[in-house]
């Protein structure tokens, strides 16, 4: 199996799951708790915290452990928004590209009575600073735009945006879920407020994330109970998942130049090769991209059977497309960089890992094109392009 | 597995795919914009209103492939009068079920096969009922 669908999820590394076993069997006492069993398990946890902060560059006890990326944006911005009504401020701005854990939690707001202001991102996929600027009002209690994005993959100019929302004092809040663990992020230098992470995209378990909250800002309760995380969030704390997620995340920082270099190297041998297939076109942005992310169109086909048919040759890989989301609208993502519907739903995401190897990439480049003029053949569309009946999209 | 071994088993190997030059009749429904686009082929054995042969052409997910592959097979050797009345429902059966939000794929393939008559029916000046041919409700508008 060629898995390529890093973004979706990641294998959990052998040093992490390593990491964990002590915690099922040995130091499983509860971190609430007095005895000695209690106290090991509660070193552990704020070691655990330690190291999550420092890889973001935040202090420790800025850290609140959660269940993964969608519980922190929900949290970010239930938080912001109770703030935002406190003080009388109830508008919001955010991106068109968003990830619908935060798209979404915002669509709840609205009916809360908050206004929300979607920033375009134009065809490179990203926002600009300028259109943020002219965006911010005295009401504006949030802005949230994500590090990088979960499809296309481009990145954020997250520090201009930082900077912006410290000079107007709004709370910035960033879901990071692609980035942490991927690229640099340093919570102080880009001046970010509140930091989604979720393990499970740099090689740690499902279900556990963390919520970074810069010292000083809000922070309301969101799961009552216990005393855990500050009072802040109840529930016994998933010990040996957050000590591999910790684990995970030291390794990707440690790791991060030698891992962009190998995937980049990969990813770029992709764009090159895949790129030769006829009416084709790149999605998002080149430069400011994750190094791991590989999003193209190919015209006069769909998604879905695409994904199908490369799941028989053996490629676990990703669409935007409507069949493939279980609705009939393609990915918003596709369309908000300014896709027509049908290019849209053509698209295939290949996201890699430091775990994917030429071979597996030699193979893919050897079989899409295959897959693709497979489709082709079956296709009314591409029928009708070749005849000259209907023009082209993608030239 | 979100298909049926059925609907796998058409998808990966669609019986009579593939453009029909000398066609009696065409019938194309869907959009791109929604994912989908069905085209259907008949010959027809005039002088008993058979149809010998359907071929398709189709744009879209997995269960829009299987259902159209599966629709030629069943229409096939079949008077028009039988192919009119080919169900999307018949079709869904014939595949051993589809996922709730995949029926409008058989919803397509009828209504394709239905369009594939009506333009023979009128490239022949044959006279109908155009109740007949009065379009299901189709679920994506753009």
């Amino acid at each position: 199996m060629i898995y390529l669908d890093n973004a979706g999820t990641t294998k959990v590394g052998e040093e992490v799951v390593k990491s964990m076993l002590p915690f099922f069997d040995e130091f499983y006492g509860n971190a609430s708790s007095l005895h000695t069993a209690g106290q090991i398990a509660k070193e552990h946890l704020e070691n655990a915290r330690e190291k999550v902060a420092k890889c973001i560059n935040a202090e420790p006890n800025e850290i609140y452990f959660t269940s993964g990326g969608s519980e922190s944006d929900n949290w970010a911005i239930h938080t912001a928004c109770r703030y935002g009504e406190l003080v009388g401020k109830k508008h919001i701005i955010t991106s068109a590209i968003e990830h619908h854990a935060v798209l979404h939690t915002l669509d709840e707001m609205k009916k809360r009575g908050f206004e929300i202001t979607y920033l375009p991102v134009y065809e490179n996929g990203i926002v600009k600073v300028e259109d943020l600027k002219n965006a911010i009002t005295d009401n504006t209690c949030l802005v949230t735009i994500m590090f990088a994005n979960n499809e296309v993959g481009t990145i954020q100019p997250i520090s201009q945006i930082g900077e912006v929302c410290k000079q107007h004092n709004v709370i910035f809040h960033t879901d990071a879920v692609q980035a942490v663990g991927h690229i640099p992020v340093n919570v102080k230098a880009m001046n970010i407020d509140m930091l989604s992470l979720s393990g499970h995209k740099f090689h740690a378990s499902k279900g556990v994330g963390a919520l970074y909250v810069k010292r000083g800002k809000p922070l309301f309760n969101f799961v009552y109970g216990g005393a855990q995380e500050g009072t802040k969030r109840a529930g016994t704390e998933n010990l040996a998942s957050i000590v591999g997620m910790a684990t995970a995340l030291e390794i990707g920082v440690s790791q991060m130049e030698q891992t962009t270099a190998h995937e980049t190297q990969l990813r770029d041998m992709l764009f090159k090769q895949l790129s030769k297939i006829p009416h084709s076109k790149i999605n998002g942005d080149l430069t400011n991209r994750l190094p791991n992310n590989f999003n193209m169109s190919f015209e006069g086909i769909e998604g879905e059977s695409l994904l199908l048919l490369l799941d028989d040759a053996g490629i676990c890989a990703s669409s935007g497309s409507a069949c493939t989301s279980g609705s009939l609208d393609p990915s918003h993502v596709l369309l908000a960089i300014g896709l027509p519907h049908e290019i849209a739903h053509g698209s295939l995401r290949l996201t890699l890992s430091k775990y994917t190897t030429l071979q597996e990439i030699e193979q893919t480049i050897k079989i899409v094109p295959e897959v693709v003029e497979k489709l082709r053949s079956y296709s009314p569309v591409w029928n009708s392009l070749q005849k000259g009946e209907k023009q082209y999209v993608i030239q | 597995m979100l298909y049926s071994e059925k609907v796998m088993e058409h998808f990966r190997n669609p019986r009579n795919v593939g453009e029909m030059p000398d066609a009696d009749g065409i019938g194309e429904v869907g959009n791109a914009k929604c994912g989908d686009i069905m085209r259907m082929y008949i010959k027809v054995d005039k002088k008993n209103q058979i149809i010998t042969d359907a071929k398709f052409m189709t744009f879209g997910c997995g269960s829009a492939i299987a259902t159209s592959s599966i629709a030629t097979e069943m229409i096939i050797g079949q008077p028009i009068s039988k192919a009119l009345e080919l169900s999307n429902k018949a079709v869904v059966e014939a595949l051993g079920g589809l996922p709730t939000h995949k029926v409008h794929c058989s919803v397509l393939a009828e209504e394709a096969v239905k369009l594939a008559v009506k333009d023979y029916y009128d490239k022949n000046g044959i006279a109908y009922d155009e109740e007949l041919f009065k379009k299901a409700n189709l679920p994506c508008e753009h």
